[in-house]
């Protein structure tokens, strides 16, 4: 049986579910011999490839970069998994919603900048009105709330997930700590 | 005085034994049946607005808060079913969609009882939009601060304040979603004459909306001990001035 | 005290026997919008004012009167025949549209025994003929300012008859015989919650209240009953005094009628006067008061819970019951509420009989029941007819059809808590079972009728934003839930919405009717389940297949 292909992708989050990711140590051994990371911000691949088993998203869907992103995600996808608080409830990133797009980049890019006040018009990808978790954009089939998720819980349903089970993460992780 | 009249009834199946002025909550705790609760606290009058203590009843379709129905004899009370815990998720997850409760930087984060509430009744995601109000943090007051993003109405700082405190700084304005919790007549809370600073208030709040000035992220632990030893002690005296 | 009541029907007889015509002008707040009330000073004027040397005097009067029903075609004036027996219909011509130019016209013509053809109303159509009047039998013929001619009408009369000859059994005996049920929305039996007061502890205070918290989008019925015979309800709430043990009345009125408060207000002072209202009523040793509280426009304080906290100067929200306020109520004691329509058919089942009142009707509603026609039918007004009429009589035949020559598509019923009727029942009849059989409810009496223009997702849509601007706040189902529940519709409406939307808002729609609070909440999804129940294929139609933006819902939110 070829192996399992995994995926990771970073959307509007900190890097710190990624880090929890990390955090699993010698796990991560035992989870590359029962899967290989095909596409993710920790390994090279450019382009998300055409059929991934399991795929954990960090982050809120913020800028139309995101929105593309994870349609194309969720398209190429067998599990997808919101991983940490940012995915599930927008969090953090979630705190601009309140008010208007137009206003966040004029206190970002005019008011607070020292120098060079512009507001930035090219790279940086336009925001959305609204940052919104990924289940209010495409299917999510398992969510892993937590800001980060344990290293713990990660290994949990990731084992899960390669055993072909869905995890059951009752009593195991919550929003916030 | 008249004694309330003894009664037998069951929830979830166990017999119990009861006075019948004592609710279906009193009764479940006092037998170790856990009924999720929010806006009720013991000590404070039953406000019955959060609804997460609904149970069914044997016979009708009809849910009822644990917190203010008094049992009838032979009455068959249940407090979990798939419908319950539905609805259970349902009044979190309108909660967390109603504010902006951002517990990863919350000062109540891991000693909130909304979020122990997520996690114990596996509200893991909110299906519904979040509404996004822009809302006001009142840090008028030298001590306490007050952040309605984090309010869920419970009103149980409004309650304190009137029952155990007797100063009643605290009451709501507005209807619907518009509701906010309110010092004197709509001042800051810095500015409420009436205000003791006596923090019972922010003791017995479940969420980060009261807090103590200067707790970090998570440092805010709070201690609503106080209060059936007060309620207590004031019931005592009211018998024996009788 | 029979012989006083006795004298002033007297001296009112002599009063309208000294001229040939009365010309009745309606004074109730839709007409005086419509300057009701200076076509009443030009009659006045055309009547007393200066004429020609050696003019015979007029002969005709002119008084102002209650709602005369057709409140489309107001101003309306009714001028009555004098003869020897009260006036009846037949003796009556009605003129619609009436302005103040009219005034003169209509005099002239009447002192010639002539009508006034081109504004003449006709009345004999299904709409005056098929009414029955228990409730308005006073509306359109009585001044309303004047306890005189309440009293000529054989008001008061019912209350003398209760404290002089009847025990306050006998009183409750009769209501529960007369089978009514209260007419606020519930239909929950009125004498069963007479007994029930009547019943607490005798050593108790108690209270009685009438709900004049008129708040259903569409309804008028009992602002129109306080407007055009405030004494009436005066009557009943002393008899409901007399009957259950209480000694101290409130009527909680909404500040949006101030029409409706004065006349309460100058009714009431003359009803101490003439000793029917206040201590030693009628000879006898029964005491009772009334007070009036004004509600601040929550349409929520219409909820007998939140109606009480609001009276007793608390934040006006509901409380859970039980225990009901018939056992604890206003100041913690045993209160009896019923609504202002209910208060108003008491004197009549008084005076005339229990078994009377119940011939009316059907076997398990009995008597009339007041409706504000509203909506897109020709002919909108105030409406009383007996329980069971159908709705197509109600809709076709006296609210004769839609104006604009649409088909009538559906009928709502009961308000932000009732539902739509679709046309293919209109042959239900108007009873409190049936209607909760098509998932409406009676309610209080606003009948919003609506034809083929009308959407129904924008019907629900409209209901839902009144229940999310009326929740107290209190419980979280309704607070949180209608403002989701109004944000569904919007989408659904603006055709952003999927399949998935549909059915998380049916879903929504049972969690927020089964564990709200109060009435409000659990009666709020009505509209839309009763909706979706007769109307689904306007829902399915404005579905999309993919979601527009998923983002665009929470900016619109």
């Amino acid at each position: 049986m070829s192996k399992a292909k995994i995926a990771t992708v970073w959307l509007d989050g900190c890097s710190g579910c990624h880090m929890s990711l990390l955090d699993m140590d010698e796990r991560l051994i035992e989870i590359a011999q029962a899967a290989d990371l095909v596409y993710s911000p920790l390994v090279d691949p450019k382009d998300f490839p055409d059929q991934v088993d399991v795929t954990l998203v960090e982050g809120a869907v913020s800028s139309e970069d995101d929105l593309e992103k994870i349609k194309k995600v969720r398209a190429h996808t067998g599990v997808l998994v919101s991983l940490g608080d940012c995915a599930v409830t927008a969090n953090v990133p979630g705190m601009r919603n309140p008010f208007k797009v137009d206003s966040i980049m004029d206190r970002a890019y005019l008011e607070n900048a020292d120098t060079n006040q512009q507001i930035p018009l090219e790279v940086i990808p336009p925001l959305l009105p609204m940052s919104v978790p990924i289940h209010h954009v495409v299917d999510v089939d398992v969510v892993v709330p937590g800001c980060p998720p344990s290293a713990d819980t990660i290994y949990y349903v990731m084992t899960e997930l390669l055993a072909g089970r869905t995890p059951d993460l009752s009593g195991k992780t919550r929003f916030g700590i | 005085m008249k004694r309330a009249r003894v009664i037998t009834f069951k929830i979830d199946g166990q017999d119990i034994g009861a006075h019948e002025d004592e609710t279906i909550l009193e009764l479940a705790r006092q037998n170790g049946i856990y009924i999720p609760t929010l806006c009720f606290l013991e000590g404070l009058s039953q406000y019955g607005g959060c609804r997460l203590c609904v149970v069914e009843v044997k016979g009708t379709d009809r849910l009822f808060p644990a917190c203010t129905t008094y049992p009838i004899e032979g009455m068959e009370v249940f407090t979990d079913s798939d419908r319950l815990h539905g609805y259970r998720q349902d009044i979190l997850q309108f909660l967390f969609s109603e504010r902006n409760h951002v517990c990863s930087v919350c000062v109540s984060n891991g000693n909130c009882e909304l979020q122990g509430l997520a996690f114990s009744t596996g509200m893991d995601h909110v299906e519904v939009p979040y509404l996004n109000p822009q809302l006001d943090v009142d840090a008028s007051h030298p001590l306490f601060g007050l952040d309605h993003n984090r309010c869920v109405m419970c009103t149980r700082c409004v309650r304190v304040c009137d029952e155990i405190e007797g100063a009643h700084t605290w009451d709501v304005v507005g209807r619907g979603a518009d509701a906010r919790i309110v010092a004197d007549l709509n001042q800051p809370w810095g500015e409420a004459a009436s205000c003791t600073s006596c923090g019972k208030c922010v003791q017995v709040c479940p969420t980060g909306a009261l807090f103590r000035k200067g707790a970090s992220v998570a440092e805010m632990r709070k201690q609503a001990t106080f209060l059936p030893y007060l309620s207590q002690m004031r019931a005592g005296w009211q018998n024996e001035e009788k | 005290m029979i012989d006083r009541f006795e004298k002033i029907k007297r001296k009112e007889r002599e009063a309208a026997a000294g001229v040939d015509y009365t010309i009745g002008v309606c004074v109730a707040a839709s007409c005086l919008s419509l300057q009701g009330d200076k076509v009443l000073d030009a009659f006045q004027e055309g009547i007393e004012g200066p004429k020609e040397e050696g003019s015979p005097p007029s002969r005709c009067r002119a008084k102002g009167v209650g709602c005369l029903g057709l409140c489309s075609r107001g101003p309306l004036v009714s001028v009555t025949k004098q003869q020897d027996q009260p006036a009846d219909d037949q003796s009556r011509v009605l003129y619609q549209d009436v302005t103040v130019d009219d005034a003169p016209r209509i005099l002239e013509a009447h002192e010639a025994d002539k009508t006034v053809p081109d504004i003449l109303c006709p009345t004999d159509t299904p709409f005056f003929e098929r009414q029955i009047k228990i409730v308005l039998e006073n509306s359109g013929k009585i001044d309303p300012t004047r306890i005189e001619e309440y009293i000529a009408a054989d008001g008061y009369h019912a209350l003398l008859e209760a404290v002089t000859e009847m025990t306050p059994n006998q009183v409750i005996d009769e209501i529960v015989r007369s089978g009514l049920r209260g007419r606020g929305g519930g239909g929950y039996p009125t004498g069963l919650k007479w007994t029930t007061v009547a019943k607490a502890q005798e050593e108790k205070v108690k209270y009685v209240i009438c709900n004049a918290d008129e708040g259903d989008p569409g309804a008028f019925m009992d602002r129109s009953v306080l407007e055009s015979d405030p004494h009436r309800i005066i009557e009943g709430m002393t008899i409901a005094g007399y009957a259950v043990g209480a000694s101290r009345g409130y009527i909680y009125v909404r500040g949006e009628y101030p029409l409706a408060i004065g006349r309460l207000k100058k009714a009431i002072n003359q009803a101490r006067r003439q000793n029917v209202l206040g201590n030693g009523i009628c000879g006898t040793t029964f005491n009772f008061q009334i007070e009036i509280r004004l509600g601040a426009g929550a349409f929520v304080c219409g909820e007998e819970t939140a109606l009480i906290a609001s009276i007793e100067g608390k934040r006006g929200q509901p409380r859970p019951r039980p225990p009901y306020p018939a056992e604890l109520g206003l100041w913690h004691e045993p209160t009896l509420i019923n609504n202002v329509e209910t208060f108003a058919n008491i004197a009549p089942i008084i005076r005339n009989g229990g078994d009377w009142f119940a011939s009316y009707g059907t076997a398990t509603s009995n008597g009339t029941k007041v409706f504000a026609l509203a909506g897109s039918v020709a002919k909108n007004g105030l409406i009383e007819v007996p329980m069971g009429i159908t709705l197509h009589e109600i809709v076709e035949e006296l609210g004769g059809g839609t104006a604009n020559g649409h088909q009538i598509k559906a009928v709502q019923t009961g308000g932000p808590s009732g539902g739509c009727i679709p046309a293919s029942y209109f042959e239900t009849p108007v009873d409190y079972e049936s209607l909760k059989k098509l998932g409406s409810i009676m309610g209080s009496g606003g009948l919003i009728t609506m034809d083929e223009t009308s959407n129904m997702v924008d019907v629900a849509r409209y209901f839902m934003e009144f229940c999310m601007a009326e929740s107290c706040g209190k419980c979280v189902p309704c607070r949180v839930g209608t403002v989701h529940l109004h944000n569904l519709l919007d989408k659904i409406y603006n055709g952003k919405a999927t399949h998935k939307d549909l059915a998380l808002l049916e879903r929504l729609c049972s969690f927020v009717s089964e564990t709200s609070l109060c009435g409000l909440g659990q009666a709020a999804p009505n509209p839309i389940r009763s909706t979706l129940r007769f109307f689904r294929e306007e829902y399915l139609d404005l579905l999309v297949d993919e979601p527009v933006h998923a983002i665009s819902e929470e900016v619109a939110a």
